[in-house]
């Protein structure tokens, strides 16, 4: 009887504190409201930002004309009109720089990516994994440092694009191989088993199943690194240099987007440009992201 | 050859397809064996189940039959296999496991591939070439067998992971037995399907059974009773007893036998 009555004690209680519940609920809505708007408001107003002040230089000769001298772009200043030329020859440096690195480091971390997920237990793969996860964390203008060594001063005998390019592949390679490993843990064992059981040799499971099986997996995780270091400008500053003309050469000095924006910054006549040429390097890096994630998404 | 098999409840099979002599499986350093001294002969063109409770071992003996267990370097195996008088650790992985065809509990179609080409995933993957009429041939023959072929044969070149569970699971069949192999190796193939996906796979298999010879582990004591000519009995690594299905179901020789089939355990 007395357990009967000290229940109805409980229910009692309870309906009294909904009130006091919806609060709360309503509370901590508000708060996560608030919170969520902090967090989106820099991206917000950084393309705002760019898009207001950058969008006015955005025309085709800017993506088909090379960088316009100080007086060129002083006399535009001066008569109140668009600066003329381009940055063609900061566009082409990134893809030759950030391309070539590509070519360096998606092979290199895919298949160490493999290695570890293949040998999860091993101690040596262990040491891989903190090593590689030490890498991640080196500054990118130590790498830039290492890489003139490497390059500069002792292959090419001077500042290159090949040399930026070693700089963003070791930046790029702890994050490839981290999502190789990942993808790969993802794609379930019994597919490896069903082709090992057709006898089918082990190399051959890896190219032919495994890596089919988690090729968006593996496509995000290059794609990420790609975007991650369009925008290095520190390592390029040590190795690529510059260059106001457009460059293929692998061994000549080289221009890149976000090496443009920092020449920018340096000449008060080319302020618009610096705009432009950001809203460009974000657009781009966005466009790469929205990429990676719908193949996320895909899986 | 009935000398030196320790289980005594074996009945003697003349010309086995395979033949296990001493099997020892471990998992780790530990001295517990999951299997525990196997010795047992399988029948040609038959079906054998091996069944028994969760954890006795069923499995690790069925992967220890194509070598699975030698992707991972913690297990140990010991003992003897011959598939057809050829012991099967003298041959080369790839060549044994061509021979013995495998089905895993969860229906596994290679999610990359389209119908056609999971079926010929075998000729595919390893890189045997052959004309376009033969292998529809053997699309079309491997389909047939496990009955897919009028299911599926407008959408040949939709990829295998569109199917039916039920579906998916008689592709991965049709896929093991494109090879042509001697023996096919089933592990619990039907755990995760529904009642009627159930009774076509073990329709299926009755109807394979004619042209192969099915090894089959379950822990569903009525599959085996329905499907199986033979029947093995797994008790914590051992075997405890193996018969011919009828006998086994109706007169145990063993008292853990009954205790299991009666539902005492398990």
């Amino acid at each position: 009887m007395g357990q009967k009555n000290s229940v109805k004690m409980e229910a009692h209680k309870l309906k009294d504190n909904s009130a006091y519940r919806t609060l709360k609920d309503k509370v901590f809505l508000i708060g996560v409201i608030i919170v969520s708007v902090i967090t989106i408001s820099p991206i917000v107003l950084i393309i705002g930002k760019l898009v207001w002040e950058g969008v006015g230089q955005i025309n085709f000769s800017f993506f088909t004309e090379t960088t316009p001298s100080t007086f060129e772009a002083m006399t535009a200043v001066a008569n109140n009109e668009v600066i003329p030329g381009g940055i063609v020859n900061g566009i082409m440096g990134t893809f030759l720089i950030v391309g070539m690195a590509s070519l360096i480091a998606i092979p290199i971390g895919i298949l160490i990516g493999l290695f570890l997920y293949e040998n999860q237990q091993s101690r040596y793969a262990g040491l891989i994994r903190s090593l590689s996860d030490i890498l991640q964390g080196v500054p990118s203008i130590v790498l830039g440092l290492i890489s003139y060594l490497w390059v500069v001063k002792n292959v090419v005998q001077g500042y290159s694009a090949l040399a930026g390019s070693v700089a963003l592949a070791v930046m790029m390679l702890p994050l490839i191989i981290r999502s190789t490993e990942e993808t790969m843990k993802m794609i379930p064992g019994t597919l490896k088993e069903a082709a090992l059981a057709l006898g089918v040799p082990y190399y051959k499971v890896i190219i032919r199943v495994l890596i089919p099986s988690g090729f968006s997996g593996l496509a995000t995780g290059v794609l990420l690194a790609i975007s991650r270091i369009l925008g290095e400008t520190a390592p390029l500053m040590l190795t690529t240099l510059g260059n106001p003309m457009i460059n293929w050469d692998i061994t000549a000095p080289t221009s890149a987007v976000p090496l443009l924006i920092w020449n920018f910054y340096n000449d008060p006549n080319m302020i618009n440009l610096i705009w432009s040429s950001s809203l460009f390097l974000m657009g781009f890096v966005l466009t790469m992201n929205i990429i990676s994630k719908r193949l996320v998404a895909k899986i | 050859m009935t000398n030196n098999l320790t289980n005594k409840n074996i009945d003697i099979l003349e010309n086995p397809v395979l033949k296990m002599e001493h099997l020892h499986v471990a998992y780790g350093k530990t001295d517990k064996y999951a299997v525990r001294d196997v010795s047992a002969t399988i029948k040609k063109n038959a079906i054998t189940a091996i069944m028994g409770p969760s954890g006795c071992g069923k499995s690790t003996l069925l992967r220890a039959i194509n070598r699975m267990h030698q992707l991972y370097p913690d297990i140990k195996t010991l003992g003897n296999i011959y598939l057809n008088d050829e012991d099967i650790t003298k041959m080369s992985a790839i060549h044994l496991r061509r021979k013995i065809g495998m089905v895993f509990q969860r229906p596994n179609p290679f999610p990359t591939m389209s119908i056609y080409d999971n079926v010929v995933a075998g000729y595919k993957l390893n890189g045997i070439r052959m004309k376009k009429n033969e292998r529809d041939a053997i699309v079309e023959k491997s389909l047939i067998s496990v009955g897919l072929w009028d299911e599926v044969k407008d959408s040949l070149r939709k990829k295998g992971t569109f199917l039916s569970g039920g579906q998916q699971q008689r592709l991965c069949i049709a896929r093991a037995i494109a090879f042509k192999p001697d023996v096919i190796l089933l592990d619990e193939p039907t755990s995760a399907l529904d009642p009627i996906a159930t009774s076509k796979v073990e329709d299926l298999l009755v109807q394979l059974k004619k042209e192969y010879t099915i090894v089959l582990v379950t822990h569903n004591m009525s599959q085996a009773a329905r499907i199986s000519d033979y029947s093995m009995f797994m008790y914590l690594g051992d075997l405890v007893e193996y018969g011919k299905t009828k006998m086994m179901f109706t007169n145990p020789r063993d008292k853990k036998t009954e205790e299991y089939l009666t539902g005492k355990f398990g």
